[in-house]
């Protein structure tokens, strides 16, 4: 039973992680209808970022939480830039293009990205400095079950952010903003709202939450290179997918389900099966709900 | 028209054979990753070459002619190295050194025996290579990876007194090949258990589940067989997680890259690896020339290499040419003094005359058990 009670944590932490990088996946998909492939990529810039940040606040002598709360904000802060450029650039002229154009941009935009950073940095491995500190309680806790620390700091960030998500949704301007252009463009521009920022707004908080994500993995597993947005990338579109794409709380769980199926099958059969595992869900979720575990079936307009 | 024809078949002919003749230089092709994450296991190779041809060339060549070295990047993907074997064999090359990932060599050595080039490997670690007999213009200037294997089941079983044994690799032909021997040999020793044997994902977020079977499966050892970014994970998370069981790996993590990244948790960890060679006259020779050259310590497989390009151009020296038989013959006849010691090659391609010895990670650095 403390076996499984393990495996579930591990699930949830990996899972929440997936989540948090799902978010920005169906965000944008909600709102413009384009799978956003170069996301993993700012998940993986968000993680340069504060490595680099943090090498040069360790030069002068911060310490322990304070590096890691200034990393993770001014990763995010790189992050959303990168993510609002990368809209300016690759997707907004491909708008009224066919779907399949902007399709192709993202990818192209993910592969430029990905050898951009392997240029500019290094295709090495780095360390990750330990940002994450040790938290004197959760020893006890670590001893008997794995969970530590970092764990602990991982599925609390990510839940506070998807709950501040959701209340940005809800109850703010530009959470209002959102939802109208999500239900039509069109319409939405004709009453008044600012299409072109509500869209650029969506990218910029997806990016921001991948970039609290690759931080918060980058200092719990301490090592990243340019290629780990890939995995993370696909990963996280299939949690996406899971859930039902365009759907927020569907990112979520679907993250979770993804996190919980990989580790129990990691677990229970061999972790060589993970992804035949996590994919299989997938499969097996798409066959009875086409739409995704909490997505709705959209009637297409002919 | 016709003659415009046959005339631009004719230029189009020439043009295509002018490299073919023009062989006023021996053409060595270093095949390895140079880029991409396995980089730091290729360069140290391509730069060996480069330094031994830059020496010979400098005292005049061999045979009078001068030594050229193509470098071939194949990022230690098979799909990728047979591109890079096609091309070095249009190129006209007359031995090839590397390739340095299991994988890839075996991917491109079909290549090199239809055109009868030899491949000097520093590093391609896999039994069937040199065993299955399949390659015969195969040769290598390491010990394979049963040795170590056997090395590492004996070390862990004796040395360690370990009774259960968990053994992760990472699916790939050198991780799981090293893993596959280590497992064989531990069972047929009969002193310990293998109570998990598993493959991992290279690349997947984090480990947890696999550590949390080695806990509790009660595991006092680990055997990894893989390469370092894995190696140092799995290391790492098993520190964070409270496991004490010891932790061995291959020769794919014996390397700074490792001791970089896992940093202090680093500490303790065993590897096994190529035979201390410092005591060997040309690879201090050697190692000093790189340290003036680059001003730090050559990285893996850096002596493989630079005994596998001195071996090639020995061989070729005896030969009095680059004609493959002669050349097979004179690299399994003639012992060469080479950066890995006094060698020469078995009927199978392996060297004789090299070995592995287990490390340990103290205060920061490999040290010989």
């Amino acid at each position: 039973m403390d076996y499984f009670l393990e495996l579930v944590c591990s699930g949830l932490v990996r899972g929440s992680i997936y989540a948090l990088i799902a978010l920005g996946y169906t965000m944008v998909y909600g709102i413009i209808q384009l799978i956003n492939f170069a996301h993993g990529e700012i998940y993986m810039i968000g993680a340069f970022v504060a490595l680099i940040v943090s090498g040069v606040l360790t030069i002068y002598g911060f310490s322990g939480v304070s590096i890691l709360v200034l990393a993770a904000l001014i990763a995010a802060i790189y992050a959303a830039a990168y993510g609002y450029t990368l809209e300016k650039i690759a997707y907004r002229p491909l708008r009224t293009a066919p779907r399949l154009s902007p399709l192709i941009s993202a990818i192209g935009a993910s592969l430029f990205l990905q050898n951009y950073v392997l240029l500019a940095q290094t295709p090495d491995y780095l360390p990750f400095p330990e940002l994450i500190p040790e938290f004197a309680f959760m020893d006890p806790i670590a001893q008997r079950t794995g969970l530590g620390s970092a764990e602990l700091v991982i599925l609390v960030t990510s839940a506070v952010t998807m709950i501040g998500l959701t209340v940005l949704i809800k109850y703010t301007r530009i959470g209002k903003a959102m939802r109208a252009t999500q239900q039509d463009m069109t319409m939405a521009r004709l009453v008044g709202v600012n299409v072109d920022r509500v869209i650029s707004m969506t990218f910029v908080i997806g990016s921001v939450l991948a970039a609290i994500g690759g931080v918060l993995v980058g200092s719990s597993i301490g090592q990243i290179n340019f290629y780990i947005g890939f995995m993370a990338g696909v990963k996280a579109f299939t949690a996406a997918v899971l859930g039902g794409i365009g759907n927020i709380p569907g990112a979520a769980l679907g993250g979770l389900v993804l996190g919980l199926a990989e580790s129990l099958a990691a677990g229970y059969v061999s972790s060589a099966y993970e992804d035949v595992f996590a994919f299989g869900v997938l499969v097996i979720i798409l066959i009875l709900r086409p739409e995704g575990l909490l997505g709705k079936a959209v009637k297409q307009k002919v | 028209m016709r003659t415009l024809k046959v005339l631009a078949t004719a230029a189009l002919v020439a043009a295509l054979a002018v490299p073919a003749f023009a062989a006023d230089t021996i053409k060595i092709g270093v095949a390895g990753p140079h880029t991409g994450d396995l980089a730091p296991y290729g360069i140290p190779t391509k730069e060996a070459a480069l330094m031994v041809a830059e020496q010979v060339n400098a005292a005049g060549g061999i045979l009078g002619k001068k030594v050229e070295v193509l470098p071939m990047d194949d990022q230690c993907k098979p799909e990728i190295a047979t591109n890079a074997a096609t091309k070095l064999v249009s190129e006209g090359v007359s031995m090839v050194i590397g390739h340095v990932c299991s994988g890839a060599t075996k991917a491109a050595m079909g290549i090199y025996k239809e055109a009868g080039v030899i491949a000097i490997s520093p590093s391609a670690t896999n039994p069937p290579l040199t065993q299955s007999g399949d390659y015969p213009n195969f040769f290598r200037t390491i010990a394979s990876d049963d040795m170590q294997g056997k090395l590492a089941a004996d070390f862990v079983t004796g040395k360690l007194g370990a009774k259960k044994i968990a053994i992760i690799h990472d699916k790939g032909d050198y991780g799981k090949g090293f893993a596959d021997f280590a497992k064989k040999f531990i069972e047929e020793g009969g002193k310990a258990k293998v109570v998990m044997y598993e493959g991992i994902t290279p690349g997947a977020m984090d480990y947890s589940a696999v550590i949390q079977k080695v806990r509790r499966e009660g595991a006092d050892a680990v055997i990894f067989g893989g390469y370092h970014p894995e190696a140092s994970k799995l290391v790492s998370q098993l520190k964070k997680k409270h496991v004490k069981a010891a932790f061995l790996g291959p020769d794919g993590i014996k390397g700074d890259g490792f001791l970089e990244i896992a940093g202090k948790k680093a500490e303790g960890v065993y590897a096994t690896g190529p035979m201390d060679v410092t005591k060997y006259a040309d690879n201090q020779k050697a190692r000093a020339a790189y340290q003036k050259k680059y001003g730090k310590e050559p990285g893996t497989f850096f002596d493989q290499g630079y005994a596998a390009m001195e071996a090639a151009l020995n061989a070729i020296k005896v030969a009095g040419g680059t004609d493959y038989a002669k050349v097979e013959k004179a690299l399994r006849s003639s012992y060469v003094e080479t950066a890995v010691g006094k060698i020469k090659f078995d009927n199978k391609g392996d060297a004789v005359g090299v070995g592995f010895s287990v490390y340990q990670v103290q205060n920061g650095k490999f040290v010989e058990q």
